[in-house]
């Protein structure tokens, strides 16, 4: 775009890419190249043998809670108020790769971004702790791949997610003392009672959780994402609490240590110090 | 791939389809939303793919606060059978390298479903045009030969002008190179159109030159000049306020600012 000075700007569009209307004379070469990044891309679930067995003969797993966390926050919460507090066994994970994974030589399960826990004597309830990024392009086969594994009969599908405060829009001015909070959004089937307030427009719910919203629209599953808008960006206990409310609600089905002591918290909240000293 | 919401497949037999293709400004999705809220349509189904970044938000169109808490999703298909109008909603980008195999889905959903015309909104950058397409209004039509032959007296009456092909080569008297259609900031627009070419489907393209920015008053502009063909409102110039605001279009530029800031 030529300016009133007649310098020209390359413009940004928040709907197009730049380069769309070139007609893409695409040769062999090319097509091959998209088609290997494309497998590269995919996502891969990893299941305990046991497990995969199971799926193989046709068995999906029983499960009445799925609980997916996404974000650092959300999936501290879990650690601490949950993960500690009984026999939580891992029962798998997703790999994937993206431009944003670092290239990690024997990587455990354990060191995933996103993995799977289930309870030993109740395996009704799964977890998921989500940490890592995820594509856009690999959001929709994540939440496919994911539900392909889940006996869906009376599922219900429950998401905290970590937001930035900066994302929620309100008429309102929000003062930082009302972060941070929570807003829920669900699926036509969800019958159940929220926790909290239901997210106003035009606030929208993206990446994983919208993901997993969407699939459970279409394929009428009981679905609710609780999102958490916090103004910190690393871990911390406040925000880790407001997520709190909905394992009260959950408290039927899983276990939960209502006052963790402070070692395990410290534990999970001290490993992300910030590591540059530039405002010290 | 087309879900219903109800348990009853919907039938789009002779209906009139009308879809934004997500273009610069967001021009053609606005003007969809004005249709949508103004009739009140009610939603049929979504089209669940793949190629479309994943986003979930309440009822867009909300009226009171009893259906505020209602799901919606990155792409809907909305109805007004006594208008024999169906809408296509598409709300979130189309993922880059997925455009072609978006623009297949669309054109097969189209033909297996019936309808008897489809109708694009969209916008292309102003900034872009060359020296003929700057003349006159800044809107443009194209039909596709299957859709000329039944609508040719409608359009001729309307006295709208067609896209222009602009030379590859601006300036450069080559016979060997034909002029082509170029829609940049289109999206999917071109290769809808050429797809539907190829299928011998009746489609139209409405377009909009425009840049980006506060682009209201452009899918005003679009959605009116869409009214003149369809008829869906009767005179909404005259009654500028007739095509209603869906509330979703509250904070386009942010939220409140802190008071304390005076």
């Amino acid at each position: 775009m030529a300016t009133f000075f007649g310098e020209v700007l390359s413009v940004y569009s928040r709907a197009v890419e730049e380069e769309d209307d070139e007609d893409l004379d695409e040769n062999e070469e090319d097509e091959q190249i998209r088609r290997e990044l494309a497998i590269k891309r995919e996502v891969h679930l990893q299941w305990r043998p046991e497990v995969s067995e199971s799926l193989r003969s046709g068995n999906k797993l029983q499960c009445s809670d799925f609980i997916v966390a996404v974000g650092h926050n959300a999936a501290r919460f879990l650690s601490v108020y949950v993960l500690t507090s009984a026999n939580w066994e891992t029962v798998g994970h997703v790999s994937l790769w993206n431009e944003r994974s670092r290239a990690v030589i024997g990587q455990t399960s354990e060191e995933s971004a996103c993995v799977f826990y289930r309870h030993k004597d109740s395996p009704s309830v799964l977890i998921c702790q989500v940490t890592g990024y995820i594509a856009e392009d690999q959001l929709f086969q994540w939440a496919e791949k994911v539900f392909d594994c889940l006996q869906q009969r009376e599922l219900n599908v429950t998401v905290l997610a970590d937001y930035s405060v900066a994302d929620y829009k309100t008429a309102d001015y929000v003062c930082s003392s009302s972060a941070p909070f929570l807003r829920s959004l669900h699926t036509a089937t969800f019958s159940g009672q929220s926790v909290c307030q239901s997210l106003e427009q035009p606030n929208i719910v993206t990446g994983l959780p919208a993901a997993v919203l969407n699939h459970c629209q279409v394929h009428r599953i009981a679905a609710v994402v609780y999102q958490c808008y916090s103004d910190i960006t690393g871990p911390d206990s406040v925000t880790m609490e407001t997520y709190k409310p909905v394992l009260t609600k959950l408290s039927k089905s899983i276990q939960f240590e209502s006052s963790p002591s402070t070692e395990i918290l410290r534990k999970f909240v001290k490993t992300t110090d910030i590591q540059s000293n530039l405002y010290i | 791939m087309f879900v219903a919401s109800e348990d009853s497949q919907p039938c789009f037999k002779d209906f009139t389809l009308v879809m934004p293709a997500v273009a610069v400004g967001n021009v053609g999705q606005l003007a969809v939303d004005l249709i949508v809220s103004t009739l009140n349509m009610s939603r049929v189904g979504y089209l669940h793919t793949d190629c479309l970044i994943p986003m979930a938000g309440n009822n867009p169109y909300a009226t009171c606060k009893e259906d505020a808490e209602e799901m919606h999703t990155p792409a809907e298909v909305y109805i007004a059978p006594e208008l024999k109008l169906a809408v296509l909603q598409i709300r979130a980008p189309i993922i880059q390298t997925k455009s072609k195999k978006f623009c297949q889905m669309i054109v097969s959903w189209i033909k297996d479903s019936g309808f008897s015309r489809t109708v694009v909104l969209s916008s292309s950058h102003s900034y872009q045009r060359d020296d003929q397409q700057m003349r006159g209004t800044p809107l443009r039509y194209l039909v596709t030969p299957s859709l000329q032959k039944v609508s040719a007296e409608a359009l001729k009456e309307l006295g709208w002008m067609e896209m222009e092909r602009v030379s590859a080569f601006p300036g450069l008297t080559d016979a060997n190179t034909e002029p082509r259609l170029c829609i940049p900031g289109g999206g999917i627009t071109k290769g809808l159109y050429t797809d539907s070419c190829a299928e011998d489907l009746p489609l139209a393209v409405l377009l909009l030159f425009c840049s980006e920015g506060d682009n209201i008053p452009d899918a005003f502009t679009l959605i009116n000049h869409l009214n003149d063909w369809l008829h869906l409102l009767d005179n909404p110039s005259q009654e500028p306020n007739k095509w209603k605001i869906p509330t979703s279009w509250s904070l386009l530029f942010g939220s409140g600012i802190p008071p304390a800031l005076f």
